[in-house]
């Protein structure tokens, strides 16, 4: 077959990898400096448009855009690391657990999984931050439970196929325990679906979380997100058009960098996809 | 056929209790009496033990549970807290709103997904491929409120073409209201065309390199048969999946567009009744949203034999 050239990873690759690694100095040049205190209110230079002294224009209180959606960068990511995290976290020790026991331990397991399933993501994290209330600690558990299930399920079948591979019958006999062998060769085997799978959850839960601070059941105000922030600029959208556009544009690039890395990821990893 | 609908309708049984029982015990989850949670401070002791008593609250949790599923059976979801009206007749009233949104925006871009995917699929490598690939990783990349956003913004507020904020009901006048759906509906189908075109895309091209294809090829039929009778069929069930599952997480999603649009939709009710703390709506919302979910996946499995008829087989 001729080369393709839209599935070589290469462009994807250094493309994400560029949106996504500027994401990170963004976020890490924001805990040592911002143009401004993102917080504080300066009621003489409300609404300034784009200018030397603010590069993105200042909002209704005349805060600064610029280190607003630098501290909104470090929120969202914080969240999304969080949720990552926790939803790999525990999804990778259930699913293994329900892989590695199966029998009715798995059954059980897998029907509550399915249950969650069967709720649409964003509803799911809806209803958890009605019971919970909208705080950075109830947005991360919400949306960890709601992504939860996708990990079980991915880690669950990996583990079940990989357990009757050759490499983990010859470790059994070779007289290794089960928890060894699960935990030399049966999970790091299972990773790579993890580890695609929780690219493209970062750039769900960034969406998920700038979609539920925009509806104003996310982080709270005055900590700006890239959601809070566009559902603020709402009312001035006609006369300051530049506070709708710099949180968009940093959500877009955001879920332009990953999606493209984990393309690229699904590509060098997946290896069902043509050699 | 028969044994393939009545085997997944069985299935669904199973589903819908979980779905009953996670509901039921969320609103359970949180913390003081069940009965003061569904009356919030309007409530005096009267109503307060009448709603006991209904609730079933002095029973055991199992009996509550067959109780509050007999009332739903019922379609007595209760009344909303803020504005006392039957909770079934505010999910009705607001439902129809979000459902014609939805599957006219679902269904035109999974027709431009159709068509794109299978363009760039059949003419794959080329700049054609090139410029549908980028279009829809660049969609997928936007987030739908902020498309909305800029489309308020251009078409509404610079432009003028349309009416930027508010509603008018079809039976008022069913001109006004196409009107104020025109852009809502227009976000929804760019934003969600791009996953779509994307899974048709590449099932096409599995499909395009089977035997059949070029046999039908060798036969002399042209591309346009080729492509719409022996590639599309083939390729279009795991689109097809997605579809349902699209139309599913737009039932929790589309609270952002009906926010931007400020259009009286579902989202946009369980979001105030959340910020209201108006539990029974709240409730009312997370059950109905979730029974249409499996109803509409259910619908999907459904219409796969339409287009595959391995799979009754299996």
């Amino acid at each position: 077959m001729k080369p393709s050239m839209l599935s070589g990873a290469k462009p994807n690759a250094v493309i994400g990898g560029l949106l996504v690694g500027g994401l990170l100095v963004v976020v890490l040049l924001g805990y040592v400096w911002t143009p401004y205190d993102p917080i504080a209110i300066d009621l003489a230079h409300p609404l300034a448009p784009p200018s030397w002294t603010h590069w993105f224009g200042s909002d209704e209180f005349g805060r600064d855009v610029l280190s607003r959606a630098m501290l909104g960068a470090r929120i969202s990511v914080t969240i999304a690391l969080g949720v990552v995290a926790a939803a790999v976290i525990a999804g990778t020790l259930i699913g293994a657990i329900a892989g590695f026991l199966r029998g009715w331990v798995d059954r059980v397991i897998m029907s509550v999984n399915d249950a969650i399933l069967a709720f649409p993501g964003m509803l799911l994290a809806l209803a958890l931050i009605a019971v919970l209330g909208s705080n950075r600690g109830s947005i991360i558990l919400a949306l960890s439970v709601a992504y939860l299930p996708s990990i079980v399920r991915v880690v669950r079948g990996a583990v079940l196929s990989i357990r009757e591979r050759e490499y983990v019958e010859a470790s059994k006999v070779v007289g290794d325990g089960a928890l060894y062998t699960m935990v030399r060769h049966v999970l790091p085997n299972a990773l790579p679906p993890v580890v695609v799978l929780a690219t493209s959850l970062f750039g769900w839960v960034v969406l998920s979380e700038s979609a539920l601070s925009f509806l104003g059941v996310g982080v709270p105000p005055p900590a700006p997100t890239w959601g809070n922030m566009l559902s603020a600029a709402r009312p001035y959208m006609e006369n300051a058009s530049w506070l709708s556009v710099t949180p968009g544009v940093c959500i877009a690039l955001t879920l332009l960098g990953v999606n493209l890395l984990g393309d690229a990821l699904r590509d060098r990893l997946d290896p069902r996809r043509d050699a | 056929m028969l044994s393939y609908i009545l085997k997944r309708l069985l299935l669904t049984l199973p589903t819908l209790l979980m779905v009953a029982l996670a509901v039921f015990f969320l609103i359970r989850l949180i913390p003081g009496d069940p009965a003061l949670v569904m009356l919030g401070d309007a409530g005096d002791a009267a109503s307060l033990a009448a709603l006991r008593q209904d609730l079933g609250l002095d029973q055991p949790l199992p009996v509550q549970f067959i109780l509050w599923v007999e009332h739903a059976l019922r379609g007595d979801l209760g009344h909303s807290i803020l504005t006392s009206e039957p909770v079934s007749v505010l999910i009705w009233q607001r439902f129809q709103l979000t459902a014609i949104v939805v599957l006219v925006a679902v269904s035109a871009a999974t027709v431009i997904a159709v068509i794109a995917g299978l363009a760039a699929a059949w003419r794959r490598d080329t700049p054609l491929d090139l410029a549908v690939v980028g279009a829809a990783s660049l969609v997928l990349a936007v987030p739908s409120f902020w498309l909305g956003l800029i489309l308020l913004l251009v078409f509404g507020l610079k432009l003028g073409w349309l009416p930027v904020v508010g509603y008018v009901p079809f039976s008022e006048s069913a001109v006004e209201a196409a009107l104020f759906l025109v852009l809502p509906i227009l976000t929804l189908t760019i934003t969600e065309s791009g996953v779509l075109t994307r899974m048709m895309r590449s099932s096409a091209i599995d499909v395009l390199r089977l035997e059949y294809v070029t046999h039908a090829r060798a036969k002399g039929l042209s591309e346009f048969t080729v492509l719409s009778r022996h590639v599309f069929p083939n390729a279009f069930a795991p689109t097809l999946t997605l579809v349902g599952l699209i139309l599913g997480h737009l039932l929790g999603g589309i609270a952002v567009i009906e926010t931007v649009f400020t259009l009286p939709g579902l989202g946009r009710l369980m979001v105030d009744s959340i910020l209201g703390r108006d539990y029974p709506v709240v409730q009312g919302c997370l059950l109905f949203t979730a029974v249409v979910y499996v109803a509409v996946n259910l619908v999907v499995d459904l219409c796969y034999p339409l287009f595959d008829p391995r799979v009754t087989a299996q």
